[in-house]
């Protein structure tokens, strides 16, 4: 599939402090001489930073990593989870579209999609808020139709729930993430045929939702301020 | 059915906490530096004695795997890496393992690389999986301040360090090469073999490329013994397994147990059966996107192990990906979609593959449209046996293989929208 940069780009970028030392502390996980490995979760932090991947980003991270541009643009395009161009300003909405979600309903997920963003994949909608796409399955098929927005999977949606979904997140809210039926995770809806000891049990969501719920950062646009980078390895480095 | 007692994810469903103290609870991370300690060759032993299979998809015996690493170093350091970039179509199985369960994986990778002399590991995940993998990183990082990891890790004598990566939505990274590519930093293309990543893997270095499963269930089976896990399943089938069930069941779900179970049993007990009943079961896919289509009524007595499904089915367990579909189900299209995501997939190194998905895929588009020709069906069987093992990696037979389950198990179901169609046509053609 064909991508390209987008036409219009920023002069510049940069990384926040914050960010810049995330994307540091990556760099630290691989052996001498191979920093290149880390450019995924880098090139992934300024997208995330940025909300789409610009030009000036992907040199940026192609200098901190000490390769040709060509070789950052390389993996940049090839990785479907680049945006080449701009997202919604509040959120890029992902529909899963492959087999086990489109039998459970997807459709009708993107035909909501179609009217209320916009009617293609990757436009913006008419005041710039939401973008759409159909991206191929996200792994959360026993909670099938669903969708990734942001951070979070939105699972076991319907018409009406993703509609309400879109019209919350228009309104400036955060929707609760996971499962819109009310399962935990990804058990039986109709109760527990396995592992069923109730009174063990204490968890109020699942550890997803819960990680969602308490950073509160599922459509935000990262500064590193949110989860650090912890960097043990180098410490078991440094008592050798 | 299995027992909760010898399940080994007893928090597959989150709703005990996922932190170190929690899963100390549930039994895990005990004595793992005296295990450690029983020696290398034991470990191997006991992993090859419980007959355990990878969980992965291809289904290699994991122990034989590991003993294809180097004993002696020959200078090079020896690589673990997790492929936790669960993205065949239908799977959901490693997502709840990472989320609910990441310390029975850490334990396991630990465990592992020592047993293949590995003091690194790298977990590649999926970059969609988020918050698992924030949640995974809080748990490695626990496990490092309860020194679990690092120097002398849990007091094996055995130093160790475990991280994690991820990737960017390339569903080719899933194939062992192209994820030792894109760690690498480059582009997820698969790498020609020989050299075997045990030879020459990460970084030029021998590395083992294991599933998340696979590396999760170590643990439990050195405590509870390779008898037990061979207890399950049939001969060269054992274990528990986790099973994700989607689609037209009643209630769809992730569950944990014994492989060789009856699909059936398995359907009845966690699913509350078909949708619509029996007899409303059109077709199904019982191990994720790649493997060919089974009809409804040949899966009723089916066992759900890697031999029965191979053998009596002509389709395999894979990763034990249930894609259930029900007499409402376009079939054609259904497969359809599955060419539309080889296609989008393909990392466009090998031409058969590069062309020939995406000449498969317009050719079942017009299937499902019922306007192509009757021997363009045998065009396209041929056409997928050319793809078929012509191509570096696997992806080029996991495009084909749905296409041809599609055309042994629902060849009438084609023709039948293309006639119609057909004479649809010519009596327009008439009344014009």
């Amino acid at each position: 599939m064909l991508r390209r940069l987008h036409l219009e780009q920023p002069s510049t970028f940069t990384f926040t402090p914050l960010n810049q030392k995330w994307a540091e502390a990556q760099i630290s996980k691989f052996p001498e001489g191979r920093k290149a490995s880390a450019i995924i979760p880098i090139l992934w932090r300024a997208q995330e930073q940025e909300g789409w991947l610009t030009q000036p980003a992907i040199e940026y991270v192609a200098d901190m990593l000490d390769i040709a541009y060509i070789r950052a643009l390389e993996v940049a395009s090839f990785y479907f989870m680049f945006h080449l161009q701009p997202v919604g300003r509040v959120a890029h909405i992902q529909v899963c579209g492959t087999t086990p979600c489109m039998i459970c309903g997807s459709e009708e997920l993107i035909d909501v999609c179609k009217r209320k963003i916009a009617p293609k994949a990757h436009q913006l909608s008419h005041d710039g808020k939401l973008s759409w796409e159909e991206v191929e399955c996200l792994g959360s098929c026993c909670n099938a139709p669903m969708a990734q927005i942001g951070k979070d999977y939105y699972e076991d949606l319907t018409r009406d729930s993703f509609v309400r979904i879109i019209d919350e997140l228009v309104s400036g809210q955060v929707p609760t993430p996971g499962s819109q039926t009310g399962r935990f995770s990804s058990e039986p809806k109709s109760g527990l045929t396995s592992l069923a000891k109730a009174q063990h049990n204490s968890m109020l969501q699942n550890a997803s939702v819960d990680r969602a719920l308490i950073l509160k950062d599922g459509i935000k646009r990262i500064d590193g301020s949110e989860v650090p980078l912890q960097t043990p390895w180098l410490q078991s480095k440094i008592n050798v | 059915m299995l027992h909760d007692k010898d399940r080994i994810f007893s928090n597959l469903y989150g709703m005990q906490p996922c932190t170190l103290e929690g899963a100390r609870t549930r039994g895990h991370w005990d004595n793992t530096g005296d295990l450690i300690k029983k020696g290398r060759d034991w470990i191997i032993k006991q992993i090859k004695d419980s007959g355990l299979r990878g969980r992965g998809g291809a289904g290699f015996p994991t122990g034989l795997k590991w003993s294809f690493m180097p004993k002696e170093s020959d200078g090079r350091p020896s690589y673990l890496v997790v492929n936790a970039d669960e993205s065949e179509p239908g799977t959901c199985k490693d997502r709840e393992i990472i989320r609910h369960e990441p310390h029975t994986l850490i334990e396991g990778c630990l465990i592992a690389s020592f047993a293949m002399g590995a003091n690194a590991c790298y977990i590649y995940i999926r970059g969609e999986y988020v918050r698992e993998k924030e949640i995974l990183q809080q748990a490695i990082d626990e496990a490092y301040d309860a020194h679990l990891l690092g120097k002398n890790a849990a007091h094996s004598n055995w130093d160790f360090d475990l991280y994690l990566h991820h990737g960017a939505g390339a569903y080719i990274c899933g194939e062992e090469t192209a994820l030792l590519e894109s760690l690498e930093g480059k582009k997820g293309m698969p790498r020609m073999k020989p050299p075997f990543p045990a030879g020459a893997g990460l970084y030029g270095c021998p590395t083992t490329v294991n599933n998340v499963e696979s590396i999760a269930v170590v643990p439990t089976i050195l405590r509870r013994g390779a008898d037990w896990f061979a207890g399950f399943g049939r001969p060269n089938n054992t274990g528990t397994k986790i099973f994700a069930i989607s689609g037209h069941v009643n209630f769809p779900c992730v569950v944990e147990e014994s492989m060789s179970i009856s699909f059936k049993e398995l359907i009845e007990t966690h699913c509350g059966g078909i949708r619509g009943g029996w007899e409303n079961l059109k077709a199904v896919i019982p191990g994720g996107a790649s493997v060919p289509c089974v009809r409804g009524e040949d899966m009723q007595n089916a066992l759900m192990d890697f031999d029965y499904l191979k053998t009596e089915l002509g389709s395999g367990l894979g990763t034990a990906a249930i894609i259930v579909m029900d007499q409402s189900t376009d079939i054609i299209k259904a497969i359809w979609r599955l060419s539309k995501f080889y296609k989008h997939e393909s990392c466009g190194q090998c031409t058969p593959c590069r062309e020939g998905t995406g000449w498969m895929m317009r050719v079942m588009e017009r299937l499902v449209a019922g306007t192509a020709e009757v021997r363009e069906i045998d065009m396209l069987f041929d056409v997928s046996k050319q793809v078929e093992g012509h191509t570096i990696c696997a992806l080029g037979d996991a495009a084909a293989w749905p296409i041809q389950g599609l055309i042994r198990n629902f060849r009438a179901e084609i023709e039948e929208r293309i006639q119609k169609k057909t004479s649809q046509r010519l009596h327009a053609v008439a009344a014009a």
